[in-house]
């Protein structure tokens, strides 16, 4: 048994038996936890990853005259302003209003750089502060605080990500190649900091970590915390930090966020938490979930540990499908080489958590008044059969004043889509007679219980403005028009 | 040895049976890695061992095929890779791997210029290198 001031004290002196955790999973497997614990004092974690959810809390000073800033934008990408007169809060994942693929995690990392960011920011002009525009230059020597506080951070699992569909989907667990063509996992299994201390006995409120080479802060549990997916709340100082551990990342399709290396010594303070320590990759489990379910419940297609996602491949259907992480382990691994160095030098000392953060799974969805499903917006289809003539078509286009009739067959099943495009193209070349011969036979679909803004996306995305609504035997039960949803949302 | 030829046609070229004239006239085996087809122009990637090099290269002139050796594959920005890994699974040709640092590398013969990973990798560390 060890305590925080016995190991501080050692670390002060230079003669503390630091590990990185990799070192120390070694160790545990030779000595056992008892003499591992005996051994050593501190054992380090460390992970690089996308964290969207980080920002920065800015204080420019006042400027003269003083305004207070009802809006800001640092190189056109807004900071939250519903605070004091110069105080603002910039997430990483808000996109520039005029850069492409650029957002707050840019803005970010060029002032950690030593670059100067525009600022612009208006004001409504009041007695005390009467100015109400300013534009000027900042870089992160001009400013009075820039101090990074994220709200949720480390996370210590995630699910991995694939796609059955048959579309590319970019995501913000980055691009997902279609049938199953790809999975990627976010996380860095063994070494991630809230794995190694799974009973969140060591990392609290209050525990000092490494934040992108700075001292930090644990400030609490992290939002969406629900353990096994603990999640922590992290603060720095961004004046302090280094451009090896924070870089700025951009998402095709999805938008900007950033990269941070978070690092957290573990005092052995007992045999428990060496064992904590030893945990393995194959120990540490996740599901794979599917991104071409575009609802928030994704089906799960396979449970899988750390292990088999490091490998580099998994089996999903008997095949042998690629895996990309999206955390480096490569930064991960150099996050806690150089914590255990500043612990070595006598640079970093540990803090005993004045409060443990929440152990209790709990993770809620969202209470919503009621999900709008396509079923509560359709209408009545009229339908025709593939050998009823254009003509036919036309006039039933008049009489229900419709732009879409769906093709059905003896079964009412659908088989193509004209509209009244189609039959306009048909009369003007003269060409046809059948409606077979000009409807559409990949018809995109709806179902009843999808939510309508899935059916708005797929209308959005293919340029249509119609979709057939089919039950499960593929039967027609009625039309969704891009009418129907703009009533809706101008309700 | 196997060389990488990238062949650019214009619009006249581009309606000629190029590859199978060389192949025909010089024995040579040609694998086609990549094929684009543009309304004023074309491009095809191609491997061709080296002792036929010289033989294809004179068919390709004739048919006025501008003709470039590739040497390098896709260009990594060490400054800006972080290793993330994100491009390893895109890869159709699976050129890029990790090492044993755990750093991202890409093995330039395998690499077939598609550009996939350069769609893919979120800071913006790759590119073409022509």
């Amino acid at each position: 048994m060890k305590t925080y001031d016995e190991i501080n004290e050692k670390i002060k002196k230079g003669d503390a038996v630091v590990l990185t955790t990799s070192e120390m999973k070694e160790l545990v497997d030779e000595l056992g936890p008892e003499k591992a614990a005996a051994e050593v004092d501190v054992v380090t974690t460390g992970t690089f990853g996308a964290m969207c959810s980080s920002g920065v809390f800015f204080n420019f000073g006042h400027s003269d005259p003083p305004i207070k800033m009802r809006r800001v934008w640092l190189n056109d990408v807004e900071a939250y302003t519903g605070i004091a007169a110069v105080d603002a809060y910039l997430g990483v994942t808000q996109p520039s209003e005029t850069i492409e693929n650029y957002g707050g995690g840019h803005v970010v990392e060029e002032l950690v750089r030593g670059k100067e960011v525009e600022l612009r920011a208006e004001g409504y002009a009041t007695d005390c502060y009467p100015r109400k525009e300013i534009v000027t230059e900042i870089s992160l020597e001009d400013v009075n605080q820039a101090i990074m506080l994220n709200p949720r951070n480390a996370c210590q699992r995630y699910k991995a990500a694939t796609n059955s569909s048959n579309r590319l989907l970019r995501t913000y667990m980055g691009t997902l190649l279609p049938n199953f063509g790809n999975v990627t996992f976010a996380g860095t299994g063994e070494i991630s900091p809230l794995n190694n201390d799974p009973n969140y006995e060591t990392i609290g409120i209050g525990s000092r970590i490494f934040l992108c080479g700075a001292k930090g802060y644990v400030i609490g549990e992290g939002t969406q915390h629900s353990p096994p997916f603990g999640t922590l709340m992290v603060k720095g100082n961004l004046k302090e930090m280094n451009k090896e551990y924070l870089r700025a990342a951009y998402f095709p399709g999805y938008g900007p966020t950033i990269f941070l290396g978070i690092g957290i010594p573990i005092p052995i303070l007992n045999p428990n938490i060496a064992k904590a320590t030893a945990i393995k990759n194959e120990d540490i489990e996740t599901e794979i979930i599917d991104f071409g379910v575009s609802r928030r419940e994704k089906p799960v297609i396979k449970r899988v540990s750390y292990a088999e996602l490091i490998s580099g491949s998994v089996e999903i259907n008997g095949e042998e499908i690629r895996v990309s992480p999206l955390s480096s382990f490569y930064i991960a691994e150099k996050v806690m080489k150089e914590l255990k160095k500043m612990i070595e030098k006598g640079e970093f000392l540990l803090s005993k958590p004045v409060e443990r953060i929440s152990r209790v799974r709990d993770l809620r969805p969202m209470r919503q008044r009621e999900i709008k499903v396509v079923k509560s917006v359709m209408t009545s289809a009229v339908t025709i059969r593939p050998k009823t003539s254009i003509e036919v078509a036309a006039k039933l286009m008049i009489e229900r004043s419709v732009n879409h009739i769906p093709v059905v067959d003896d079964e009412g099943k659908l088989v193509g889509i004209v509209t009244s495009w189609d039959v306009a193209r048909a009369v003007a070349s003269g060409k046809g007679e059948a409606v077979e011969e000009i409807m559409t036979r990949v018809v995109i679909v709806t179902y009843p219980d999808e939510p309508v803004d899935i059916a708005a996306r797929k209308m959005e995305r293919y340029n249509i403005s119609a979709l057939p609504v089919i039950d499960a035997r593929r039967r027609v039960l009625g039309l969704v028009t891009s009418e129907d949803l703009s009533k809706l949302i101008a309700r | 040895m196997v060389l990488r030829l990238l062949l650019r046609f214009d619009s006249t070229s581009v309606k000629e049976p190029v590859l199978s004239t060389a192949t025909l006239k010089t024995g040579a085996l040609i694998n086609i890695l990549r094929a684009y087809v543009g309304a004023r122009r074309g491009e095809i990637l191609i491997d061709v061992s080296d002792d036929k090099v010289e033989e294809v290269k004179k068919v390709f002139d004739e048919f006025g095929v501008e003709v470039t050796e590739l040497i390098e594959g896709i260009i990594k920005d060490e400054e800006r890779c972080t290793h993330c890994g994100v491009c390893v699974s895109i890869c159709p040709t699976r050129a890029i791997s990790f090492n044993v640092e755990k750093k991202v590398v890409i093995d330039t013969e395998k690499c077939i210029h598609c550009g996939a990973c350069i769609k893919v990798c979120p800071t913006n560390a790759l590119s073409l290198p022509i």
